[in-house]
């Protein structure tokens, strides 16, 4: 698309954005020295504390998908996306916590996969390694392509300089720093999103008449849709039946297939946050890191979510999207608004977010608010980046390539992989592209290859009996029976193809996510079932070689917790977290 | 609490937002002059006051990094 940029950055703007990179390449500097081992490098030495390992736990998630991704999904959704957090994070980050950090860390594994591997069988590791590496890839490079495209949008910034240059800083510190560098960093860019986006909540809700005001607007608009009055404003209310909510989903899919199955596939097997946790100085504060993320993760929604919902109060009335709205539409190949079959605009949602910071930021603001969504996209390549380079080398170059080799060759490795993962996103990011929004594109993958492994892992942890054939079948019947949901039914209005329908249409969703929540349902439930009858007909493997990676085989985690005030100790932080948690989805009913 | 070679992260962190801090609030105060202040948002100088808690909590963790320190 060309044409003007959206806006134009003063000196200061540029001044923050260059302060802010000197840090980030300071910072990389600084832990040089400290890369001795492959350890220092791809688990930063195990030795961090937990708060810092609990911040990068949520802020390797809170790459591009995220922010802007929930801005386009508040201004879509309302208050109801806040389910992506308080049903579909929260009670798996606690579940980790408490059930499987403990075979994760406490196991000799140094990777996700390479539990797989001391559980079950090398086929079962390398096909999971095999399916993450390239998932790594490929969400770094969407992040990248985003990057780029919303730069070149708001400021005319070339496309090609941006995702160049910002891979250039992501390899160096990277390569200098390893895992510790990658966290130093997303512990820096939590406080930046945190401090860039407060203020532009403030002063959205300033601009529409604060909180009361807001709600009147959305009510207004949820009518002019067609939905009930509270559609936006209520995350529960609507959710009996998916014609009555903006979401097109009835509870149970959504409890199930986001809040169970995508959520749990996520936050419990992902190694990219996994690996934030396995870098804690210990047990405990493994154990705690996804407990003490869960507390910003849990507010999150007031930060990233309101304001697509503020611009979505800000663009009705505002010629609903025909140039004098906060969001603006959505232009077809003419260059002129797309129109949907009720008359209405096309909404961009992506642009929610990003118009907002425009719009409401004066030069300074901006350059702060900007830099904080360049460090969170910079930050979604580099955890990405961190996890493939590990596992790359641990479970895929040392298992099949290389092994036996001297430690220094690993580290070696690592920063090679580095390097490689960066050239292979930056192909991916000029793949990427063509979606409306990020989230449910990200969504659909995830159903596919991680919907079933959470199955695979919690009958690895938790059933003894479970086998290294069965699991791996397992897997692969789970993401043919994605492929197969998905071929066989279409969200509403979509024609056959990348949205599915490709083996005929037997059932039409009233939404996409509907239908991303659904394949994940039956993706799980395939791989739980195949599991568990390959199971009965394969032999175990012997009891006293599963010491230490199945729950009724391992020795419980001694006492001795109660000597620890209630915020160390993880079983109590948990009932704290899920207290509030439920406190939340009963305050926004 | 000390980091792999003695980097603790809050050191960085308290130095980046004390400058960030130390910039916007100077700008808020002596450039800004709400000449390019969005109409959306007009009448407040966001600069300064952000500028001023961005600093404030940046001197706090170059404080808490110091005090861990020795």
């Amino acid at each position: 698309m060309e044409g003007n940029p959206i806006t134009q950055l003063a000196a200061i703007d540029y001044a923050i954005m260059a302060v802010y990179f000197v840090t980030v390449l300071g910072v990389g500097m600084a832990l040089k020295r400290a890369m001795r081992t492959s350890t220092d490098f791809f688990l930063a030495g195990k030795a961090l504390p937990a708060w810092v390992t609990g911040l990068a736990f949520i802020s390797a998630n809170l790459g591009a998908q995220e922010v802007i991704g929930m801005g386009a999904s508040g201004a879509k959704y309302g208050i109801a996306t806040s389910h992506f957090y308080w049903v579909g994070a929260i009670p798996a980050m606690v579940f980790v916590g408490l059930f499987m950090m403990p075979f994760y860390y406490g196991s000799r594994a140094r990777s996700v996969p390479e539990y797989l591997k001391l559980r079950f069988d090398e086929k079962t590791r390398t096909l999971n390694a095999a399916t993450f590496a390239v998932m790594t890839i490929f969400s770094s490079g969407i992040s990248m392509y985003a990057m780029g495209k919303l730069f070149h949008l708001l400021l005319g910034w070339s496309f090609n300089t941006s995702v160049l240059a910002s891979a250039a800083i992501v390899l160096a510190y990277i390569t200098l720093g390893g895992l510790t560098s990658a966290i130093y960093n997303e512990v820096l860019q939590f406080f930046l999103i945190v401090f860039g986006f407060a203020p532009l909540v403030f002063l959205g809700l300033r601009s529409v008449g604060g909180w009361g005001g807001l709600i009147t607007k959305l009510n207004a608009a949820a009518v002019s849709n067609g939905l009930p009055a509270d559609a936006y404003t209520n995350a529960w209310r609507g959710l009996s039946n998916s014609a009555n909510n903006p979401i097109g989903v009835e509870w149970f899919g959504l409890v199930m297939g986001l809040g169970f199955v995508l959520s749990f596939g996520y936050w419990c097997t992902d190694f990219l946050v996994v690996q934030r946790a396995m870098a804690a100085d210990s047990m405990r504060a493994a154990r705690r890191t996804p407990l003490i993320a869960a507390f910003p993760k849990m507010f999150f929604p007031f930060l990233v979510i309101l304001p697509g919902m503020i611009a979505l109060a800000l663009t009705l009335g505002h010629g609903a999207g025909m140039g004098g709205g906060m969001i603006p539409a959505k232009l077809g190949a003419t260059g002129a608004p797309l129109i949907d079959t009720a008359g209405r605009a096309v909404l961009d949602y992506d642009l929610a977010t990003p118009m907002m910071l425009v719009k409401l930021f004066p030069s300074g603001m901006l350059g702060l608010g900007l830099t904080a969504l360049l460090a969170s996209f910079m930050s979604g390549m580099a955890g990405n980046v961190t996890a493939f380079n590990t596992v790359w080398t641990y479970d895929l170059y040392q298992s099949h390539i290389r092994s036996g080799e001297s430690d220094e060759h690993y580290l070696r490795m690592g920063r090679v992989a580095t390097v490689g993962g960066i050239l292979l996103s930056i192909a991916a990011a000029y793949v990427a592209g063509s979606f409306n929004n990020i989230m449910d594109l990200l969504q659909l993958v995830f159903a596919f290859v991680n919907a079933p492994l959470f199955a695979t892992f919690a009958l690895g942890m938790f059933w003894k009996r479970t086998t290294g054939h069965a699991a791996f079948t397992g897997l692969l019947a789970g993401t043919i029976g994605a492929a197969v949901h998905h071929g066989l039914t279409l969200p509403m209005g979509a024609s056959a193809g990348v949205k599915g329908g490709y083996f005929g249409v037997i059932h039409v969703y009233r939404s996409e996510l509907a239908q991303t929540f659904w394949t994940a349902i039956v993706a799980w439930t395939t791989c739980f079932v195949v599991t568990i009858l390959v199971s009965l007909r394969t032999r175990p493997r012997e009891e006293r070689e599963l010491e230490g990676l199945v729950y009724s085989l391992t020795p419980k985690p001694k006492g001795g917790e109660e000597d620890f005030p209630w915020y160390r100790r993880p079983v109590s932080l948990a009932m704290v977290v899920m207290v509030l948690v439920i406190g939340l989805n009963l305050f926004f009913l | 609490m000390s980091a792999p070679e003695g980097l603790d992260i809050r050191a960085p962190i308290g130095g980046l937002f004390t400058v960030l801090g130390g910039m916007l609030a100077g700008y808020g105060l002596f450039a800004s002059g709400r000449s390019g202040s969005p109409q959306l948002t007009s009448g407040a100088n966001v600069n300064l006051w952000w500028g001023l808690v961005m600093l404030v909590f940046g001197i706090a963790l170059l404080f808490m990094a110091r005090a861990s320190r020795s």
